[in-house]
């Protein structure tokens, strides 16, 4: 039996080789084009044929339906009425944000008047920094404003290059790839990784350009306790033994090092034992902790003392710490690589502004060189939070290191508008009457995160001690006298 | 519609077939040689999977030099091309320092912005000194300074719209601000050629999409009929509103979209329509104002105004132009604006210049000057090349010209040819065009003199020849060209 089959397969692959012997020796095969013969062509034809063919014969059954007439679509059409564009405007929509008349330091002029600026994430005070500017002025020269270009067709500067290296060798990763925008970052990063199917443990809190992330990438998502390490590894049971099946399934965990939503530091330590236990990979946004956490402000690596390249993925944004504007993705050289051509923020869009690079390379060597501005830092927010911890009507629902200070109300108005509202109020009162700027956690309407929202302050190294006095005891007294009315 | 040859898209498909299944053949015993070495990352999926993996190492990496090629200097007429070689057969490119100073036919530098500017340079060097790169904090926060409202104010003014709001990215504006506007129940009908930012926005937002065939304002009529009829899927409830999506110049065809006609086919179907003005904003039209002023479309007929500053204005960021309701719900709204550091203000300052200097408010007639110069330019280019016997894609007075390559081959052929003879041009291969449709794409600049554009016009040609690109019979004689080229001048 086996041997009848074997001759038949023989004699079918012997049919076959002489079917191609053929269509080469025919006579269009000496045609050669870059020392290919192109009569080949003749074999693929016949292929193209057979496949046509059989396409051909599946023709599916329709059952036989009336399709509307012209004139019924006509008269559907006519009554079609389109809902507005956007819904009516209320008039709390008319909101607008203080206008700055200088540059966005720790002092800052609004309506012609000086004022303490905690709305700036400008934590290592690097705005307005002499040596910033001069690189930027030096690399405007040379390089114009803009890039002109994606990366992928001469929108590479060398400077981009130079910049990704500095950023690689400061975080002690392989290789790093820059964004030309923070917020595209993790929302291209993301799906360039993760696809349909996949699977991502993130935490509920994250900011929204994750968010984006997470649901472009179409991979299922599963949303944890914000920062609750119980329910981060019930998730992750919970996961394991759903999908133990599943083989080459990409699995992930989400989450900021340092929230922007609510100001805590994630337990990066327990996150890695979960992730090696689980065997997910971590992907962390480092925007608000890169130059701030750590002796030396490679961020929550380093304060957890764990290497850089446990983590899979690290992305930030550079409009922070640095001063800057733009983003980096940093990892091992394959995770990088893979962005240049699968990472639609970095393929279709222009490449950073090279001026803004050469600040980032600029603000890097500033951090290493001045150790000194992260302890000031430090010290900063110990005594901001010292000055708020008596604070009334607020808890403090940030880390006590976190560089983002957050005051969240400590009896909710029970909606979120009106909380908003209330708080707004606060810190318009303290900028008018104290010339202290603070500004409150906005919500899009697309954000899904439903943390409690609150007042944000923004500590720098800029900060000189009268200003953090100042700023306490301003909102203490507004605090007292909004919410005095209030209650 | 591109009319592939027969027998080039036989041999087209033949040579991806080659590669493919030396690929195949590769990673065939690349899977035997991991599997022989101990796996350390048992218990984990691969990071990058399939074919689209397949298709980075196995075909991309061979040509990887023609792509992401390093400058050192302003992408202006001439740049500075820094030299790589490879140690490994092209998987790494490492930089040399050694540079060729080419003929940039690559960077959208359409008005010549990119380069130090006499009134634009001081006055964003001045603007870096007072603002400093950037307001570390978003719009909604302390990123607003009073440069950013002048900015919105000389943007919703220029291209004739009663508001603006700009984004420190192109990118960015098209894929934070379709969510925002459409949702679930509402249909997005798209060009079938849109830029991928405006597939990510439409994906974002949750709304159904539909395509139409690339400018094809009949088909758009037919989807719209078809969408109205049906309804919402399964339900057949109505649609809650419909919004047509379109681009201006398209950068892979360099097509100018049929606007009118797309225009009047949503006003008879009461469809909103988005205009994405990339690459045709300050680039075209008489004074600049893009596709609408070139077409003599009355800007109030476009419900929602896009473009960026990345391309014509030499600086970065985008916008959006509408109604002031519009603008007004999208700043209480767009997560771009919330959650986004705001645009930086030198580069704010290069766009409000440089529309300065296109209006001739800077008191000279400069900005009329490239606005001519471009134009002038992109005809004597295209219709040159189309002489030559290349297949040029695209419209007259677009800066914009596809030249056809298909077989993947001629990719790199081309363009290292080119990059020899000092002339730096851009090809484009799969992930931004189809499969098939490889090919070559010239960006005119206004600060191409006439000779800069004849000499590269001479390399085009002597390479064209050599990798097999002139698809039709070139017009006769030299002299005939060269009468006709006289009245461009
Ligand atoms: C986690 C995260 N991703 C992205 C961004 C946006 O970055 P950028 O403000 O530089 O656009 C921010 C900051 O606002 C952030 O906190
Ligand atoms: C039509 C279109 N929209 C948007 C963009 C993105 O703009 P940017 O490069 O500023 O991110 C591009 C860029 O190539 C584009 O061609």
């Amino acid at each position: 039996m086996d041997a009848v089959m074997a001759s038949a397969v023989m004699n079918f692959v012997n049919a076959t080789l002489d079917c191609v012997k053929f269509a080469l020796d025919a006579p269009s095969a000496r045609a050669v084009v870059f020392g290919v013969h192109i009569g080949g062509h003749l074999f693929i034809e016949v292929f193209l044929l057979v496949v046509i063919l059989f396409l051909l014969s599946q023709k599916s059954y329709k059952p036989p339906k009336r399709p509307l007439t012209n004139k019924e679509i006509d008269e559907l059409c006519e009554e079609w009425v389109p809902g507005p564009l956007i819904p009516s405007l209320d008039k709390e929509l008319l909101y607008e944000p203080p206008v700055l008349e200088s540059a966005a330091g720790p002092h800052s002029i609004i309506n012609g008047k000086e004022v303490v600026n905690f709305a700036s994430a400008n934590y290592l005070g690097l705005i307005g920094h002499p040596k910033l500017l001069e690189s930027c002025s030096s690399a405007l020269a040379k390089y114009g404003v803009g890039s002109c270009g994606p990366r992928g067709f001469y929108g590479t500067i060398d400077v981009h290059l130079d910049c990704e290296t500095r950023i690689a060798k400061f975080l002690g990763t392989p290789d790093s790839i820059l964004y030309s925008y923070g917020l595209s970052t993790m929302f291209s990063a993301i799906p360039a990784f993760s696809k349909k199917g996949d699977i991502i443990v993130a935490d509920e809190g994250v900011h929204w350009g994750i968010q984006n992330g997470l649901h472009l990438s179409r991979s299922t998502v599963v949303y944890f306790k914000h920062n609750d390490m119980d329910s981060l590894r019930e998730t992750l049971e919970k996961i394991t033994s759903k999908y133990k099946r599943t083989k080459n399934l990409r699995r992930y965990i989400v989450v900021e090092a340092v929230y922007q939503n609510s100001g805590q530091i994630a337990p990066l330590d327990e996150i890695i034992k979960l992730k090696e236990k689980y065997r997910f990979r971590v992907l962390m946004d480092e925007s608000n902790s890169l130059g701030v956490l750590g002796s030396s402000g490679r961020g929550l690596t380093e304060y957890y003392g764990v290497s850089a390249e446990k983590i899979d993925i690290i992305t930030a944004a550079m409009g922070h710490a640095l001063a800057t504007e733009g983003g980096f993705c940093t990892g091992n050289a394959r995770v990088i690589d893979h962005q240049r051509l699968s990472s639609s923020g970095y393929v279709f869009s222009a490449s950073l502004p090279p001026y803004l690079a050469s600040a980032a390379i600029t603000a890097i060597d500033i951090v290493e060189e001045n150790p000194n501005l992260i302890t000031k830092l430090k010290s900063n927010i110990a005594m901001l939070w010292k000055g708020l911890s008596k604070i009334p009507g607020f808890t403090i629902a940030s880390n006590p290191e976190s560089p983002i200070v957050y005051l969240r109300l400590e009896k909710s108005t029970g909606s979120m508008k009106d909380d908003l509202n209330l708080l707004e109020n606060i810190a318009e009162r303290v900028l008018k009457e104290e010339s202290v700027f603070v500004v409150t956690s906005k919500r899009s309407t697309l954000d899904k995160c439903r943390l409690p929202v609150g007042i944000r302050l923004f500590v720098s190294a800029g900060h000189s001690e009268s200003d953090l006095l100042k700023a306490s005891e301003s909102l203490k007294k507004v605090a007292a006298s909004v919410l005095g009315d209030h209650n | 519609m591109i009319a592939i040859p027969y027998l080039t898209a036989l041999t087209t498909y033949f040579s991806y077939g080659l590669l493919f299944a030396f690929g195949q053949f590769r990673d065939f015993f690349r899977k035997i040689f991991d599997w022989c070495s101990a796996n350390s990352l048992q218990g984990y999926a691969p990071i990058c999977l399939g074919l689209e993996d397949f298709y980075i190492r196995r075909l991309y990496l061979r040509i990887q030099d023609c792509f992401g090629r390093p400058i050192a200097s302003a992408p202006d007429a001439w740049f500075d091309v820094v030299e790589r070689y490879s140690n490994d057969s092209n998987k790494t490119l490492k930089r040399t320092d050694k540079i060729s100073r080419c003929l940039n036919l690559g960077s959208y530098n359409y008005l010549g912005f990119a380069a130090a500017d006499e009134y634009c340079t001081p006055r964003v060097v001045g603007t870096l000194k007072k603002y400093s790169p950037s307001t570390c904090s978003t719009r909604v926060d302390g990123g607003t300074t009073a440069l950013h409202n002048e900015l919105e104010e000389c943007v919703a003014n220029f291209v004739r719209k009663p508001a603006a709001i700009v984004f420190g990215m192109g990118y960015v504006t098209n894929s934070a601000i379709l969510p925002v506007l459409m949702g679930k129940g509402s249909l997005i009908i798209s060009d079938s050629l849109n830029h991928n930012s405006i597939v990510n926005g439409a994906r974002g937002s949750g709304a159904t999409i539909r395509v139409f065939q690339h400018n094809m304002p009949s088909h758009l009529e037919e989807v719209l009929r078809e969408q109205i009829a049906e309804g919402q899927p399964r339900t057949h409830r109505p649609w809650k509103k419909i919004m047509v999506i379109v681009e201006g110049i398209y950068s892979m065809e360099g097509e100018l979209c049929k606007l009118p006609e797309i225009i009047a086919v949503c006003k008879k179907y009461k469809a909103y329509i988005y205009l994405d003005e990339a690459h045709s904003i300050g680039a075209v039209g008489k004074t600049g104002r893009g596709v609408c002023e070139l077409l003599g479309v009355d800007t109030a007929d476009v419900d929602i105004m896009m473009g960026t500053f990345t391309k014509s204005f030499g600086s970065c960021g985008g916008y959006i132009a509408g109604s002031k309701e519009l603008i007004q719900y999208l700043k209480y709204t767009c997560p771009a604006h919330l959650y986004a550091t705001s645009i930086s203000p030198p580069a704010a300052q290069q766009i409000i210049s440089s529309i300065k200097v296109i209006l001739g408010e800077d008191g000279s007639n400069r900005g009329a000057q490239k606005l001519a110069q471009i134009r002038e330019n992109s005809n004597f280019f295209r219709s040159e090349l189309q002489k030559m016997g290349f297949e040029v894609l695209g419209d007259n007075d677009s800066p914009v010209m596809p030249i056809m390559l298909y077989n993947p081959a001629k990719i790199p052929a081309f363009s290292r040819e080119c990059l020899k003879q000092n002339v730096a041009v851009v090809t484009v291969a799969f992930p931004a065009t189809p499969l098939l449709l490889a090919r070559a794409r010239i960006c005119i600049s206004a600060a191409h003199s006439r000779e800069d554009l004849i000499k590269a016009l001479q390399v085009i040609s002597r390479v064209g020849d050599l990798v097999g690109i002139k698809y039709f019979p070139a017009e006769p004689t030299k002299q005939d060209q060269g009468g006709k080229s006289v009245k461009y001048d």
